[in-house]
């Protein structure tokens, strides 16, 4: 995590009015619709907002720099996850992997050699986060490493509101007064990586880093979150970014 | 398969019943659940709601209710649950709460559906207690068929039959003609009730002994008897026959415990054939079995004792090769018998022949011929009514006592509630013995049975059968006529219930508490003796074993059609663990004891062992019903 540089901030205070806006200019059909089907307003409560749980694995941190590999995501609301929706693809990142040291969990460098591009999948990924809430673990990755990845594919980037379980984490164990306390006294923070933050709401650990079971303990982590610190009519709006 | 799925079907694939599903199956199981989180203190099912899917619990615990809010199981990683309002109606029948924060995956209806159609184990497992103990119970008996089949089978023909009054030369002319190796001799007319028939034409024979080639040649060559001699002269007047329901074991037993090589098989009193050893061990040998000839060859208490560890090793090896209950019950009580037989056969040699007639009884788990690895000594002396005290009983105490110290040093230990022949009570005339039972059964207060209820399981062991034959009429005609005796009988036989189940390394006591082990002959087999006991008793059953009691109450309208499968698979079921949990013990080289340990309990053996839990619940609840204590003496 040493890697996280500053970005601009892209959090939206309007995202209705800002999808509104992107779907009136985008040229691009597949993104035109993916537009034109917008999240529920903020005031919904989150036991009726339909989400998706989204997980990539990237060759590093920097959406510049770096590219995808997989991609894995699994529909859910605040009662059910439906792991019969799920989809998983590899795909190969637009230059090759010159760094052969690089090592993925479950993936080799065969499967990427042959994979399809991203550009082969972005329809269908689009449709299948369409008017959801996108729900991941630590937001620095999959929003701008999508955006930047369809920006070079079709020249118009997406851009879209998530909720982030890390940042809830942070939220209830790093800035209430105990965790203030606790800093004061030196221990160490809570960590609020996704295995360590599922420990603590009795959630199994898994064998991580395949993106489409960390897309599943992430959506797992967020209905034990609710569970455990909101209620089921907690609005949409205080718990995205 | 899809290795993203890798996580869910590998924790699934632990557990039964999908432990036992192919890969392809579980693929498909996986690729279509549905995941919630549950939080301590949720509601995962509530009553009456509309229910499509099977509930797994991947992770946290869960306890299920009873619709009046009673507690009916508390599952944790790997159990599931809702199948049986999913196989009813699709409502929920049993609601369900998390106890600790809970990862559900839901298995939709489809999919479980198709599992119960395609895969017959899976099917077995959620189709509730009767199935799943009926396989258990019936895989375990499959394994020793001799011990199950009856010695009818071995008769190929016809016993020879010859009057008393013809000579050996034509008798072994027959048998030779025959190509037998024995003869029955047969009389006119009947002293002997038990070995008398009627032929076709309506004459009344007695079987008055058997003559076998051995016979032959030590009662009449080597006599130096002429071959006109009449074959009654030289008969044997001791008969020792089988009857041909017996197992094929039994019957090997007996020829042991008798030292003959022919048994006359009998149809109740006909005779219908003549089985030799060489016929059983043709059949199947089994060198185990022939620890019974060593206890009659030895000649002192320490010769007996010093058998005790091949009574282990005989134990062991029976439950590894997968005999049932019913085999290493009675297998264990014949050993157990034999030890008695041989200390009363001793003890008379010592002591001389005895003044009166008298009848060695066994009482509990040897009279039921239910005996395991470990138990005390349950026994009583019945005289003769020509008994008298002060000129008799100082040697029947002496006999009393150098047998009861005897099985104790043969590993059957003093009883502690005191039911022995050593004691004065327990060594009375028949008369006496009589005044008992019709005072027990005509004046019971449960307090009073409490401590005699061991009387109703008795069986002769030695000496004047009829003593005992007597007391189980007296019981089998008094005992039903006596709706308060039934009703304190049966309260006696709700004392000890069953516990809940298990959960994780506990086991579950109704009220939701946990301890460590389970007593599981106090809190399974015993409860469940008593019960079958009652009904047994109600039906005027003369039936001492706890299978034939329960066949001999099918046969009677007592119970609901089914039920005493039930309880049979339950008992059966209940045992088995019981004694492999023993053999548990006696490899790791510990004290055998009735305790299991749940860390020691498979997960399918689990599962039926709540089931068989269940089973006796429900029956004690029926007995409670079926036994009221009648209404002139409980209210008014």
């Amino acid at each position: 995590m040493t890697l996280i540089r500053p970005r601009q901030k892209i959090t939206q205070a309007d995202w209705a009015a800002y999808m509104q806006k992107r779907a009136a200019v985008s040229h691009e059909p597949s993104l035109k619709r993916f537009f034109t089907t917008p999240p529920p307003s903020l005031d919904t409560p989150i036991a009726e907002v339909p989400m998706v749980a989204l997980d990539m694995e990237t060759t590093g941190l920097d959406e510049r720099r770096h590219a995808i590999v997989s991609i894995g995501l699994v529909p859910f609301t605040l009662g059910r996850i439906k792991l019969a929706e799920r989809r998983y693809w590899v795909v190969k990142p637009p230059r090759p992997l010159d760094e052969k040291s690089i090592t993925f969990h479950h993936i080799t460098h065969s499967e990427i050699a042959n994979a399809p591009d991203l550009e082969a999948i972005t329809d269908t990924l689009l449709d299948a986060i369409a008017g959801r809430i996108v729900v991941v673990h630590f937001r620095h990755i999959e929003r701008p490493f999508l955006d930047a990845a369809i920006k070079a594919r079709r020249g118009e980037g997406v851009m879209f509101p998530v909720i982030d379980t890390m940042s809830l984490e942070a939220r209830i164990y790093r800035q209430k007064l105990w965790a203030r306390f606790r800093r004061w006294l030196g221990r160490p923070p809570v960590s609020i990586r996704l295995d360590a933050s599922r420990r603590r709401y009795g959630l199994p650990s898994y064998q991580g880093h395949h993106a489409l079971v960390d897309a599943l303990a992430t959506a797992e982590l967020f209905q034990a979150q609710i569970a455990t610190h909101y209620e089921p009519s907690t609005p949409l709006g205080a718990l995205w970014s | 398969m899809d290795v993203e799925l890798l996580e869910v079907r590998q924790h699934m694939g632990q557990f039964p019943p999908f432990d036992r599903l192919p890969d392809a199956l579980l693929d498909e199981i996986a690729s279509r659940i549905e995941v919630s989180y549950f939080k301590t203190g949720s509601d995962i099912l509530t009553l009456n709601e509309t229910m499509t899917d099977l509930c797994y619990i991947r992770s946290g615990a869960v306890e299920v209710y009873r619709r009046q809010g009673e507690l009916y199981n508390r599952l944790g990683e790997g159990d599931i649950f809702g199948h049986f309002s999913l196989l009813r109606d699709q409502k929920v029948h049993f609601p369900a709460r998390a106890i600790e924060d809970t990862l559900i995956y839901f298995i939709p209806g489809d999919v479980f559906k198709q599992l119960c159609d395609d895969d017959d184990d899976f099917a077995d497992f959620v189709e509730l207690e009767r199935p799943r103990l009926e396989t258990a119970a019936e895989q375990q008996k499959k394994s020793n068929d001799m011990m199950v089949t009856r010695i009818r089978k071995l008769v190929t023909r016809y016993p020879v039959m010859v009057e008393e009054t013809t000579t050996v030369q034509k008798a072994a002319e027959q048998v030779s003609l025959a190509q037998a190796s024995a003869v029955l001799v047969l009389k006119e007319g009947s002293t002997h009730p038990r070995f008398s028939f009627q032929d076709s034409e309506g004459h009344t024979w007695q079987v008055c002994g058997i003559l076998t080639d051995s016979d032959f040649r030590t009662r009449v060559v080597a006599e130096g008897l002429s071959p006109q001699t009449p074959v009654g002269e030289v008969v044997s007047p001791r008969l020792i026959s089988v009857q041909s329901d017996a197992s094929i074991y039994e019957a090997m037993l007996t020829m042991l415990r008798n030292n003959v090589h022919h048994l006359p098989v009998l149809y109740r009193q006909r005779p219908m054939g003549v089985v030799h050893l060489s016929d059983i061990i043709r059949y199947e040998t089994h060198s185990g079995l022939y620890l019974v000839s060593n206890i009659f060859n030895q000649s002192s208490v320490e010769g007996l004792a010093r058998l005790a560890p091949d009574v282990r090793a005989a134990f062991v090896r029976m439950v590894q090769e997968g005999a049932n209950s019913h085999m290493v019950g009675s297998a264990l009580s014949t050993i157990g018998r034999s030890f008695t037989r041989r200390l009363l056969e001793l003890a008379e040699e010592s002591l001389g022949p005895p003044p009166v007639p008298y009848c060695f009884m066994v009482n509990g788990s040897m009279a039921r011929n239910e005996q395991s690895i470990v138990t005390d000594q349950d026994n009583a002396l019945i005289l003769s009514d020509d008994f008298v005290p002060d000129e008799h009983d100082a040697y029947f105490k002496a006999l009393a006592t150098f047998v009861s110290d005897g099985l104790d040093a043969c590993g059957y230990t003093y009883c502690k509630g005191d039911v022995m022949a050593t004691n004065t009570q327990w060594r009375q005339p028949l008369s006496v013995w009589k005044s008992y039972f019709t005072d027990w059964i005509a004046n019971p207060t449960p307090e009073r049975l409490l401590h005699s209820s061991i009387f109703f399981d008795l069986d002769s062991l030695y000496g004047e059968d009829v003593f005992v034959e007597a007391l189980q009429d007296l019981i089998a005609e008094q005992a039903p006529q006596s709706p308060l005796f039934l009703a304190a009988m049966a309260r006696n036989a709700l004392n000890r219930t069953p516990p809940l189940g298990f959960f994780r390394t506990f086991v579950m006591e109704k009220d939701g508490k946990h301890n460590n082990s389970i007593n599981l002959k106090r809190r399974g087999t015993a409860p469940m003796v008593d019960l079958i006991r009652v009904h047994a008793l109600a039906c005027g059953s003369k039936a001492q074993n706890t299978f034939q009691r329960l066949d001999a109450i099918a046969d009677t309208q007592l119970l609901a059609s089914g039920v005493s499968d039930k309880l049979s698979y339950a008992f059966e079921f209940m045992c088995m663990s019981r004694l492999r949990h023993q053999v548990i013990d006696l490899e790791e080289e510990r004290v055998p004891d009735n305790n299991i340990e749940p860390e020691n309990v498979a997960d399918s053996e689990r599962h039926t062992l709540k089931d068989a839990f269940q089973v006796l619940s429900n029956a004690q609840k029926f007995l409670k019903f079926r036994y009221p204590v009648p209404a002139h003496r409980a209210g008014r």
